[in-house]
């Protein structure tokens, strides 16, 4: 599965995608492929304040919990309410499925975040174990 | 030992499979200096017949042939036989929890029948498969509320069955959960004015019982609107299920926490009981304790799985929404096969019999003596104040193979020589009328007493 | 291959619906005898709290429900139709005589407020189950009033935390093992408690550097069960708990596994601080689907002040009764005195077996253990060589070669007729088979089991499909549990 170079990745397995000010999170192909079929995102609610490194939800398979973790900070001015009743599209299009959009407190926090190319490399580190 | 299916030479050859001398060796593990090398200071062995006996001793010890109008929280209602002929059979009665979905299509379709049938009783839409108790099931309840509205204060009506309060207190001690409580009125009803007046925005759930300890029903519609005006949820406490067969169930609740040992189960001395948590779909990931769900296998055949275990203790760990593991579900079933049998009508029927024995007591009590909190609706239990203080009485009554209503003034001291009595389809009229009596002649003994005194200081 | 099925034949079981499927106005399966009262007006009675619809409550007359629930019996197992190899879980015997005395008139229907002076024969009940836990703990003294073991865990993690706040500073965390059930970090949390992991050594044991380095002012506990998950005494067991005393800490000991110990071994002489029971594991009362069950806390005399109120005393005048009077108690954790029906199921269990049975039972339950685990060595990954006890943990190391998993083992048990053992438990165990026979398996039961189980290890070489679509005997086959997740149906509703 090849990892869309438009966005930044975490070690955590989350992606996000920057469109200006704004930008649209999510989890990446690895990370619903190793928690299987999920059945339910839980999403903080429009305005939340997230902070980078720290959690803001949760993806639920039948019988794991995976935290979310925030690539960046910033307020919630948006979340993805498909999920809410078809959870599965996260499987079927991971990099599709964004969880929720968030405007940016301090873009240059990305810097720190992985390419595609780099994500790819240390996913395969991390299957390899 | 007559449960051990094994005989000596049994034992001689698996210890030989292993490779070991003695069973000793097995426990070789177990350092030298703790095992025990005597034996434990316990009953010896008995044999069936006296095993059964020391119960039967016991019994005779235990209120056995009384005629009771206790009630408060633990009510004596008839239990049709059929309920243990189904409950001991085996397949029941020695299962597991329903974990491997193939062999338990058993007890989780009986699950899902509780569930619903606990559901249309309500007026809720979801219904978990039980917890321990009432008093645990108020207490996670309220934790659910917590949870739900990220507010922490919890607003508790002082009707609220006293030990369930405590348990309450017990399980937000550690939460950060400040708990206040709210006085009832004249009528014996939750105090509205106080309760609006000490509602606060940081008021996560106000907590009712209705019917109440006092067997009263609450004006529930009131104090709904109450709870929501101010951002809060309303949590309803049942403990005595049969009332809702007659009384309209607290449909504008956000969370009921029900105990439903009324429902089949017996008094047995305070347990084991029948908890259950009932809510709207919405609140269904913050509930506690496990749920049934429905489903199909390959061949798209229906059946049954426990299902959103994420939110439990053995997938979540810290996390998780309780740490309730082991919950009540033969008591489940019981309550289950008990709503089965009396189903739509005969739970109207049983309730509206409770109403009447228990109206026709009140009014032959209230003769003789007063019955207080006459202004509101009640179901099956009423407080009787008398001149006497009310153990006396009891004592008394004792006497004649009767167990008189509580005495209130443990839990109420403001109530002085009050007691609540219940009366349920099994107290005849015959024992109400002895109890109204024996409690009448106490009462004019004390009275002439008293005038005697009078008589004299004069 | 042709399996080697030798417990279980497939034989008709009926079919049958949902109870409401069955339900039509008019039928009943109820009489009330009439009424000797005045009938009431309920209109005026209640106002506008009356009740005036039931809803979909069902009517069905008795021998339907009678067919109903025998039939839907009819799909479970259970221990009585054979072995349950749980691991944890202690399915054993349970008893008939534990039954009929529970249902003796004056037990069944004793009222909790009823006066203590005609409820002497629940008290002595109570009195003499206390001093029966006592001795087989070695503790000093005990609450029965826990609901369930995680509710007994709670209770005394509430007494841990009384105690080191008694002496001026709560503290703030509890040391957990990575092999521990998860009830106990879920129970830590709920005494608000932060929860620290401590992992395990290569034997499956209390890694002792990690506990040395970890134990400070601020762990007020560790959560240790013994024998662990693994199934392995903890043979440290007292350096543990010096390490614990050292530093003022206390040592919680999680009693689900018990049975391995009983009459052999007492917690209160290795150490142990505070511990619960369950009865329905180790004291044969049934598990009943799922319930209920009973949690015994028993502690040193250190922790007495703490339990919770109210507590069986004997009083001057020789009679028993209750102390409510308790001001350093943590409170009440349970309405009335607990699931007082299993406190008399586990005397008689105890009163049937005495000193020597209890023993025997014990010595039993180890020894069944270590033949499956013998039988077993060699077919699949045995991840810890440490003595076993009273279970045996295997993974699923060997067949996940060829893509089947401990789960899928499990099912396919199902279609030689025995119960599945727990899967997915320990943590610490990838792929773990947890197998714990009780005591009550007789060497032929456990010889078709070790060979139930070869047989699926040759199936997994030779046809592991068969494995993987498993289980085939079964009403249904393996449950979409997906969409029951996703789109959660939790209660019937009438179509239209």
């Amino acid at each position: 599965m090849p990892y869309p170079s438009d966005r930044k990745y975490t070690r955590e397995h989350e992606w996000i995608q920057v469109n200006g000010n704004s930008a649209a999170v999510g989890i990446t192909d690895y990370a619903q492929q190793s928690l299987g079929d999920i059945v339910f995102v839980e999403t903080p609610k429009v305005g939340a304040e997230l902070t980078a490194g720290k959690t803001f939800g949760t993806v639920e398979s039948v019988k794991a919990v995976s935290d979310l973790f925030s690539p960046a900070s910033g307020t919630v001015t948006e979340v993805n309410s498909e999920l809410a009743t078809a959870p599965e599209k996260v499987n079927s299009d991971a990099h599709g499925s964004w969880m929720v959009r968030i405007t940016l407190k301090n873009p240059s926090e990305l810097d720190a975040l992985l390419s595609a190319a780099d994500y790819e490399k240390y996913v395969a580190e991390e299957a390899g174990h | 030992m007559r449960y051990l299916p094994k005989s000596p030479d049994d034992r001689e050859a698996m210890l030989k499979a292993i490779g070991a001398r003695s069973v000793d060796d097995l426990f070789a593990s177990i350092p030298a200096e703790y095992r025990l090398r005597r034996d434990l200071k316990i009953p010896r062995q008995m044999a069936e017949s006296e095993i059964v006996d020391f119960f039967r001793q016991r019994s005779r010890e235990n209120g056995d042939g009384y005629t009771s109008f206790l009630g408060a929280g633990a009510y004596f209602h008839y239990r049709p036989v059929i309920i243990d002929s189904l409950i001991s059979r085996g397949e029941f009665l020695t299962a597991y929890t329903p974990y491997q979905a193939e062999i338990s299509q058993g007890t989780l379709q009986s699950i899902f029948e509780f569930q619903t049938m606990i559901c249309e009783l309500t007026g809720m839409e979801v219904a978990n498969a039980s917890m321990y108790d009432g008093s645990t099931a108020a207490a996670e309840a309220v934790m659910m509320a917590v949870r739900l509205t990220g507010r922490r204060s919890v607003m508790v009506a002082r009707t609220l069955h006293p030990e369930y309060r405590e348990v309450l207190a017990t399980y937000a001690t550690h939460q950060g959960m400040p708990l206040s409580i709210a006085n009832y009125a004249q009528d014996g009803r939750l105090n509205l004015q106080e309760l609006e007046k000490s509602i606060t925005p940081e008021t996560a759930c106000v907590l009712v019982q209705s019917p109440n300890f006092f067997g009263i029903v609450e004006d529930i519609d009131a104090i709904a609107q109450i709870a929501h005006q101010n951002g809060a949820m309303l949590v309803v406490s049942i403990a005595e299920a049969v009332s809702l067969g007659i009384v309209e169930p607290p449909r504008q609740a956000d969370v009921i926490a029900m105990e439903a040992q009324s429902f089949g189960v017996p008094l047995g001395f305070g347990g084991p009981y029948c908890g259950v948590i009932a809510t709207r779909e919405k609140n269904v990931r913050q509930m506690p304790g496990r749920l049934v769900g429905q489903t199909t296998d390959k061949q798209g055949n229906r059946g049954f799985v426990l299902t959103l275990a994420t939110r439990e203790q053995h997938i979540r760990r810290e996390k998780a929404t309780s740490n309730i593991c082991t919950n009540q579900a033969l008591v489940a079933l019981m309550v289950n096969i008990f709503m089965t049998i009396y189903g739509r009508v005969g739970l109207k029927e049983l309730a509206k019999q409770n109403l009447a024995k228990t109206a026709y007591a009140a009014t032959q009590f209230a003769r003789h003596g007063k019955v207080l909190f006459g202004g509101a609706p009640r179901f099956n239990e009423f407080v009787v104040e008398t001149s006497e203080d009310p153990y006396a009485i009891n004592s008394r009554l004792l006497g004649h193979k009767m167990i008189g209503g509580l005495p209130l003034k443990k839990f109420y001291p403001e109530l002085g020589n009050s007691s609540l009595w219940c009366c349920t389809e099994l107290t005849t009229r015959s024992a109400i009328d002895t109890a109204v009596g024996l409690v009448a002649e106490s009462e004019r003994s004390v009275r002439s007493a008293k005038e005697e005194v009078e008589e004299v200081t004069r | 291959m042709k399996p080697k099925i030798r417990k279980a034949t497939r034989h008709v079981n009926q079919n049958e619906g949902l109870i409401f499927e069955k339900s039509s106005p008019g039928k009943a399966a109820w009489k009330l005898p009439p009424l000797d009262v005045p009938q009431v007006d309920t209109a005026k009675l209640l106002g506008k709290a009356e009740r005036k619809d039931l809803g979909n409550m069902p009517e069905v007359s008795e021998i339907e429900i009678i067919r109903h629930f025998t039939r839907l019996s009819t799909w479970n197992y259970a221990i009585d139709l054979g072995m349950y190899p749980l691991g944890s879980c202690t399915m054993k015997y349970n008893p008939r005589v534990n039954e009929a005395v529970a249902r003796v008139e004056g037990i069944a229907n004793g009222h909790p407020y009823q006066p203590e002076k005609i409820s002497q024969g629940a008290l002595q009940i109570m009195k003499t189950l206390s001093e029966c836990l006592i001795e087989i703990t070695g503790m000093d003294a005990i609450t029965l009033q826990p609901a369930a073991g995680a509710h007994g865990e709670m209770t005394g993690l509430l007494m841990v935390r009384a105690y080191h706040q008694s002496k001026g500073n709560p503290r703030k965390k509890v040391l957990i093992p990575d092999s521990a059930h998860g009830t106990n970090p879920a129970t830590a949390a709920m005494v608000n408690y932060a929860v620290e992991n401590l992992k395990s050594d290569a034997r499956g044991m209390v890694d002792l550097a990690s506990l040395k380095q970890q134990m400070n002012e601020d762990v007020a506990a560790l959560m240790l069960t013994n024998p662990n998950t693994l199934g392995v005494f903890e043979q440290q067991i007292h350096e543990i708990a010096d390490i614990l005393h050292a530093k003022g800490g206390l040592l919680y000991m999680d009693g689900a596994n018990m049975n391995a110990l009983v009459g052999k071994v007492r917690p209160g002489d290795f150490g142990v601080d505070v511990m619960h029971l369950n009865l329905h594991k180790t004291f044969s009362t049934p598990h009943g689907g799922g319930g209920p069950g009973s949690g015994p806390v028993a502690v040193k005399k250190g922790l007495e002040p703490f339990l919770p109120a109210p507590v069986v005393v004997a009083k001057p005048d020789g009679t028993l009764g209750f102390e409510y009077n308790r001001p350093h108690s943590v409170g009440r954790v349970r309405s009335f005195y607990g699931n007082f029906g299993m406190f008399v199921r586990a005397l008689a269990y105890i009163q049937a077996n005495g000193p020597d049975g209890l023993r025997e039972t014990t010595e039993d339950a180890v020894l069944n253990a270590n033949y499956i685990r013998k039988g077993l060595e060699g077919t699949y990954d045995l991840p810890y060589s440490t003595p076993s006890m009273h279970e045996v943990v295997f993974s699923d190391k060997l067949q996940a070669r060829k893509g089947v998993r401990t789960m899928d083992i499990a099912k396919r048990l199902i279609d030689y007729g025995f119960h599945p053992y727990t899967t997915a438990f320990p943590l610490i165990v990838p792929g773990a088979l947890m197998i714990e026979p009780t005591e009550s398996e007789s060497k032929e039961e456990m010889d078709l089991f070790i060979e139930a189980m070869k047989s699926i290890a040759e199936e997994v070489e030779e046809d592991p499909q068969t494995v993987l679509d498993a289980p085939h005997s079964t009403r249904v086959s393996r449950l979409d549990e997906t969409a029951a997740a996703r789109k959660p149906v939790l209660r019937w509703k009438p179509a239209n």
